[in-house]
């Protein structure tokens, strides 16, 4: 199960909705958590929508045209959405109201946009797409079972074009509760710096990326090689399921040129990732990215752009690099770790 | 591609707690619709509901559960829990297992206790209340409970969720990633999703009355329905026997509007025809169809108008089963994907309740009477919010 990346939309608290002008900034951070930089949406979107729809929303179906406009395309074959938390704003919006108006007079439209698969369907209503459309809403493996079901899709229909993505928004609401159940760092480092804080949780994030898969190499330069999902694993299955995961691409560790982790900032799981993954690949550069988009449920779709866009000019970038081993990039692995349960892993490859 | 064959079945609705229970109802026209009872909202005791009628400490105590879950949760336990009972595995462990469940409310039943009070205070509230408001937590405590690990997976993609997560569970077994899929959906009645419908207008004030020329809208309803399928390894392996195989199965998208489906019906029509021509059937071997029929104006007209592009004058035997249940949102698929073995088990079909007029502008006729026939293929439909749109068919294994 081989696909070959056509297009890629990114949305995320850095300037990323660009390709040509993708900069790393000291994100837009309040408190705990970064903000998505945001595109003028107009160049994407029309104004009579972009008075109606939310934030979630905009950036989902933003990410999904730059990816298809980068993939020469009007309309997908089928349309793949993982998101962790959904429409978490017109969700907070109505539950709110719910309670102050006591249940009277209430205005759909935040209930309307409240279901997790408004995002998928925004888009489909968009470009037309009247093919496959499904949204996969399981906390931090949304996005890696999107993937799966992509790669499932063109091994059902070889000739799609598939648009999968991954969207998952924050809100001053979330990170309050999310603060709550000490998931996030007490003090508020800049987000750069939270590598070297030394203490527990990590600051959240956001964002929209978007990809079109298809089983032709022609105009791509990179390929996903394999996806796989470990859920609550000890440390040996842990070991175990990175070396099985690299041997179906007939790999093994020393063919690995960039591991790129997913390190949060907390000081624990982060030492952790050092001992079952990065001391495990001592020829391989190493990198980091969580820094860079805060640590949300689809935050493995950004480090699968980010993958994507090193292999593509062939240069790991400055701002993510913890190790450089000094070699050509061809195979990256991107290993991805939401708090304690859910470990993720993709291969990608230069075309 | 692998055959998938459904080795069992569970379910719990407002009609029963178990498949035996729904069945009878079904079989001598029980309605589970009656006045909200449970649930601290305004509309208690007036509007009209599915609810199941067992509490969470009674859903606990049958599940082995605890009573604190959410009741999303418990009810898709004790649904699931019923159709690995029913499926006969006797060993679980030795496969491949996933399971893969459809909510559209997730824990929201939990999170409307903790928003009163932390709207006051951002550090009020308990906490406990919200740590499985997302909707794959609700999953991941049922795989827990379940000894599920292989594969757990969660889909929202509104009313046509659960038949988007046996698709996905039926694809893994022929694409040889799973032995066995526990397919299916969840949702519990909240306030959220009665003043969410309650808002665009759509809940009859009385009990529903799909396809019928004088509908008013649907009845909320809240229930689970899950179907294990296996592989033809496990089936050879076990030598089990099969209810019933899922012969066809398609989603696509109306992308007409976010809440309201075309008028001609286009993503179910698609939908209905691209199952068929997976399962190589003709229009004329359907035997029954269980339709989406929420009773709401547009949903019906839209539906029964697709049908009848693609079936003709010469349409099969249909009904809604919702006037019994209700419409229980992200779990309908997986209810009516139980319903449907139970037509196929049983060699029968359930009567549209409470159907008195047929829509001038379609005349379709629903099944009025419970009917012993040949049924050979049962198609369900499945059509959401986003114009999301899904249709399975379930074939007798013996054809």
């Amino acid at each position: 199960m081989i696909a070959y990346v056509k297009g890629v939309g990114n949305i995320s608290p850095q300037m990323t909705w660009r390709d040509d002008a993708f900069s790393i900034r000291d994100g837009d951070q309040t408190g705990n958590y970064l903000s998505a930089i945001e595109p003028d949406y107009a160049a994407w979107i029309n104004p009579q929508q972009l008075r109606r729809i939310s934030r979630i929303l905009k950036m989902g179906t933003a990410a999904a045209s730059i990816a298809l406009q980068e993939a020469k395309l009007s309309s997908p074959d089928a349309i793949i959405t993982g998101t962790g938390m959904g429409c978490v704003e017109d969700t907070g919006k109505f539950l709110d109201k719910i309670t102050t108006l006591n249940e009277e007079a209430l205005n759909p439209t935040p209930f309307m946009q409240s279901t997790h698969n408004t995002i998928g369907s925004q888009i489909g209503l968009m470009v037309g797409c009247k093919g496959y459309n499904q949204t996969y809403v399981q906390g931090a493996f949304s996005f890696e079972h999107s993937l799966m079901d992509a790669l499932m899709q063109l091994d059902e229909q070889p000739d799609f074009n598939i648009l999968v993505g991954g969207v998952d928004e924050v809100t001053e609401t979330y990170s309050q509760i999310l603060q709550r159940f000490g998931l996030l760092k007490r003090e508020t480092p800049r987000s750069m710096d939270i590598f070297s804080s030394q203490t527990r949780g990590t600051i959240l994030g956001e964002g929209a990326a978007y990809f079109v898969l298809s089983r032709t190499a022609e105009g791509s330069n990179a390929s996903i090689q394999g996806i796989k999902t470990l859920y609550q694993p000890h440390a040996h299955e842990l070991h175990d399921g990175i070396d099985s995961f690299l041997a179906e691409a007939l790999l093994n560790r020393n063919d690995v040129d960039l591991v790129l982790t997913g390190k949060s900032g907390d000081a624990i799981a982060d030492k952790q990732i050092d001992r079952d993954v990065n001391l495990r690949f001592p020829q391989s550069s190493l990198a980091v990215f969580k820094h860079l988009c805060g640590e949300h449920m689809v935050a493995s779709s950004f480090a699968l752009w980010l993958a994507v866009y090193m292999l593509k000019h062939q240069q790991m970038h400055e701002a993510v690099v913890i190790k450089d081993a000094g070699r050509p990039l061809k195979n990256i692995l991107v290993y991805n770790r939401y708090y304690q349960d859910h470990h993720s892993l993709l291969l990608v490859r230069s075309c | 591609m692998n055959q998938v064959f459904v080795i069992g079945a569970g379910v719990i609705s407002a009609i029963g707690n178990s498949y035996s229970e729904c069945l009878s109802s079904l079989m001598h026209c029980r309605s589970g619709i009656a006045a909200l009872t449970t649930l601290d909202s305004i509309h208690k005791g007036k509007l009209p509901v599915g609810e199941v009628k067992l509490s969470n400490e009674a859903l606990a105590e049958a599940t082995g559960g605890n009573p604190a879950l959410t009741r999303t949760a418990l009810l898709g336990l004790h649904a699931a829990q019923e159709a690995v009972k029913d499926s006969k595995l006797p060993d679980l462990g030795a496969w491949r297992v996933g399971l893969l469940s459809a909510t559209t409310v997730g824990g929201m039943d939990k999170t409307e206790m903790f928003f009163p009070a932390f709207m006051q205070d951002s550090k009020a509230g308990k906490l406990k209340n919200v740590v499985h408001h997302a909707c794959g937590s609700t999953t991941e405590i049922m795989a827990g409970y379940l000894g599920v690990k292989d594969f757990i997976t969660t889909i929202n993609t509104a009313c046509s969720s659960s038949v988007n997560a046996i698709m996905m569970g039926a694809r893994m077994i022929r694409h040889n990633l799973l032995d066995i899929a526990i397919a299916g959906g969840t949702d519990a009645l909240t306030r959220f999703t009665i003043n969410g419908f309650n808002s665009l207008m759509i809940l009859d004030d009385e009990p529903c009355k799909p396809f019928d020329a004088n509908r008013k809208g649907l009845n909320l309803g809240e229930g689970a329905g899950y179907l294990v399928l296996a592989s033809e390894r496990v089936i050879g392996n076990l030598q089990l026997n099969p209810k019933a195989i899922i012969s066809g199965y398609a989603n696509t998208n109306d992308a007409y509007h976010q809440t309201a489906s075309s008028p001609e019906g286009n993503g179910s029509y698609a939908a209905m025809k691209n199952a068929l021509a997976m399962a190589d059937l003709k229009s004329s071997d359907i035997d029954y169809i269980n339709l989406h029929g929420t009773g709401t104006k547009n949903n019906d007209l839209s539906e029964g108008t697709a049908v009848k592009r693609l079936f003709g004058e010469q349409y099969p035997r249909l009904s809604s089963t919702k006037a019994y249940t209700g419409h229980t949102l992200g779990a309908s698929g997986g209810v009516e994907a139980v319903f449907s073995v139970m037509a196929i088990d049983n060699q029968c079909v359930f009567p549209n309740l409470r159907f008195k007029t047929a829509m001038p502008e379609l005349g379709v006729q629903p099944q009025m009477e419970m009917q012993k026939t040949n049924v050979n293929h049962v198609m369900s439909n499945s059509f959401g919010f986003g114009g999301n749109c899904a249709s399975i068919i379930l074939s007798s294994f013996k054809s």
